[in-house]
């Protein structure tokens, strides 16, 4: 497809478990992302979901070669990440960028605002020096901050300014790719709305492509085009954000729709809740076939046998369960 | 008589950087046997109150600076320290947001849960470790008998999240206090959470005050809610008025911009600038600046909740004089 923009194939990252002080011993791995084949478009909102401990992070920091891959493809642009060496990639991280869950703890403190909006542009030379207090100031308009706090310190800002400043630092290279892991998560409701807004309204004006990564649901549908659910390293479900979380088909996205709690007393106090029993199991020996099984309300022993692969449903759906027609 | 009635708390933190008016005068009361909901963004006082009912409060920077907490007819903020500690831990009882800090790392399971009971009752070391086995039971830990002497990092978030429910019931409270224990949870998991404090609350017939910025926990889950914004109350009603037709404009404009109740697609509604700063106490409604009704007069007049009907109060000068 001419307007993909970001193509992952069978994309997986393992992490090694050693034991042993001395002698390192290989003693099992964790499989936080386990074949993921995925793609997002150019100006598409993709939102990820999944609980904590799914690999949606670990996804994440995939995609930006913040991690080594052990297997798979992650292709941008037409390029291929894995086989880039480090000065290609530095090339290539102009077009993909990411904002951070903690805006307390992703700037560093000990620098200004203009220090930290100026560092990217200079490390990459994509503006002549002369022109960098003037890019500075517009990419502070741009994210609805006042160009007059340039010199102040990330303390002196509330925590959705401060992500503010985030989303600016990653805008400075004009990426084609911004990926947000958790974004808003750690801001109140009222603020949380605010950095919504900014994202969605940055995106259809920069055509730019947003991974949106959250584990609130209505948050992700509100901004997403597009919405993948992850469980232990796989993507069980795939499809228009509105039809996954008004419709869901995997029993797993069933659970997890059922379990927010709206705000609605009558419909809150009337409703069926599918509560999941148990935690998310460990990845580092994932349950045998659907990793899904051991909380799955519609389990049978064929779900154990085989792992399942994504489905199409429909023509913008896909999801990975065996039981599909039957449920 | 109610359970629990708090009259005019005032907690106030002295610090370099000026007095931080972070509950500045606020009155509620809790009966036997309801779920109170406080919500309220970070910052507005919800967690302050509590932990002042709780004599929680670090001594200095912050002083109650006047109010008091009735409990079943003991001033908590005024009585002797051996009258607070027969009923602080026993009769009144708190579980935390983050189960991982407050449990002790140091100390197994079961040494924690029994804890309570050798203080407060005449109960022998063996006696209380099979009700704690039998309170873990309760909060749904399989395998409990085996985990019963685990340190609290071999446990999963959700399950220390259980265990703190256990240590706070097993004295059989007459009152819980519930400070945000599902926001470090997942959804999944927070509705496990909050299906087990339904259960307990039915099981033992306690009250509790249930502490959120979450709206859609609150509608499920209290009888009663009261909104706080900027150290006080600004509207409290039962849950089903609360939800259906709000007053105050802080409550409905909260409510607005929960992304759930907006049309895809659509710019969120928000909350234009930011909370008050509570260092600089100003004169009028601390929801002024924000608020898309204000007149001269809110930024002069403080205004007092007053009852829209007997179970719904609201603080708005505007709502009270029937302009809005």
């Amino acid at each position: 497809m001419p307007d993909t923009i970001l193509q992952l194939t069978d994309v997986r990252t393992h992490f090694p478990i050693y034991a042993g002080f001395v002698r390192k011993k290989h003693v099992g791995t964790v499989k936080a992302v386990d074949g993921v084949t995925l793609s997002v478009r150019r100006g598409e909102v993709l939102g990820l979901v999944g609980e904590s401990g799914c690999g949606k992070s670990t996804l994440a920091r995939t995609i930006m070669q913040l991690v080594p891959t052990t297997g798979g493809t992650v292709v941008l642009n037409g390029k291929n990440l894995s086989d880039c060496t480090a000065r290609e990639l530095l090339a290539v991280r102009r077009g993909m960028q990411m904002v951070f869950q903690d805006p307390y703890a992703s700037l560093n403190p000990r620098m200004t605002v203009y220090a930290t909006l100026a560092e990217p542009l200079l490390v990459h030379g994509v503006c002549p020096p002369a022109n960098v207090p003037a890019r500075v100031a517009e990419l502070m308009k741009t994210v609805g901050l006042s160009p007059q706090f340039l010199q102040k310190y990330p303390h002196e800002f509330s925590g959705g300014q401060r992500q503010r400043i985030a989303i600016a630092r990653a805008l400075a290279l004009e990426p084609k790719i911004i990926i947000a892991d958790e974004p808003v998560s750690a801001l109140d409701v009222s603020i949380q709305a605010q950095i919504l807004n900014l994202l969605s309204q940055l995106c259809r004006k920069m055509n730019l492509s947003l991974i949106f990564i959250a584990h609130d649901l209505s948050v992700v549908k509100h901004i997403s085009d597009r919405v993948a659910v992850m469980y232990l390293g796989k993507i069980v479900e795939l499809g228009l954000a509105a039809d996954v979380i008004d419709h869901p088909r995997h029993p797993y996205t069933r659970a997890l729709v059922s379990a927010i709690p709206t705000p609605n007393p009558d419909v809150e106090r009337s409703r069926q809740r599918i509560v999941l029993a148990g935690d998310p199991p460990s990845p580092i020996n994932p349950p045998a076939g659907c990793a899904f099984h051991p909380r799955c309300p519609y389990a049978q022993p064929k779900c154990q046998l085989a792992v399942p692969p994504l489905i199409a449903d429909g023509p913008t759906r896909e999801v990975a369960c065996i039981r599909l027609d039957e449920i | 008589m109610s359970l629990l009635t708090v009259t005019d708390l005032r907690t106030w933190f002295h610090t370099r950087n000026g007095v931080y008016r972070a509950v500045d005068g606020i009155s509620f009361s809790v009966e036997r046997g309801e779920t109170l909901g406080i919500v309220g963004e970070s910052g507005s006082g919800k967690s302050v109150t509590c932990y002042s009912i709780m004599g929680l409060i670090p001594s200095p920077p912050g002083r109650i600076e006047s109010g008091t907490a009735m409990f079943d007819g003991v001033d908590l903020l005024h009585c002797t320290p051996r009258q607070a500690r027969s009923i602080r831990g026993k009769r009144v009882a708190m579980i935390f947001q983050d189960p991982m800090t407050s449990l002790n790392p140091y100390l197994r399971i079961s040494e924690q849960l029994i804890e309570p009971l050798l203080i407060h009752e005449k109960i022998s070391r063996r006696d209380a470790l099979v009700r704690a086995l039998a309170m873990l039971e309760a909060v749904g830990i399989n395998d409990a008998a085996k985990r019963l002497h685990l340190y609290p990092h071999e446990f999963s978030g959700g399950m220390r999240q259980r265990v703190m429910i256990a240590m706070a019931l097993i004295t059989k409270p007459e009152l819980l206090i519930a400070d945000e224990p599902t926001t470090a949870l997942d959804v999944t998991v927070q509705a496990q959470i909050l299906e087990l404090i339904k259960k307990m609350q039915l099981e033992l017939g306690m009250a509790v005050i249930f502490i959120t910025h979450d709206l859609g926990v609150v509608s499920g889950l209290c009888d009663r809610v009261q909104v706080m914004y900027g150290g006080r109350i600004v509207e409290t009603a039962d849950t089903r008025t609360l939800f259906y037709s709000p007053k105050h404009p802080y409550t409905r404009a909260l409510q607005r911009s929960i992304p759930s109740m907006q049309p895809k697609g659509t710019e969120l509604f928000t909350i234009p600038g930011m909370p008050p700063d509570l260092s600089k106490p100003m004169p009028g409604c601390s929801f002024a600046p924000r608020c898309e009704y204000a007149v001269e007069r809110c930024r002069v007049e403080t205004p007092q909740l007053a009852a829209v009907s007997p179970t719904h109060a609201q603080a708005c000068l505007r709502v009270q004089a029937g302009e809005i």
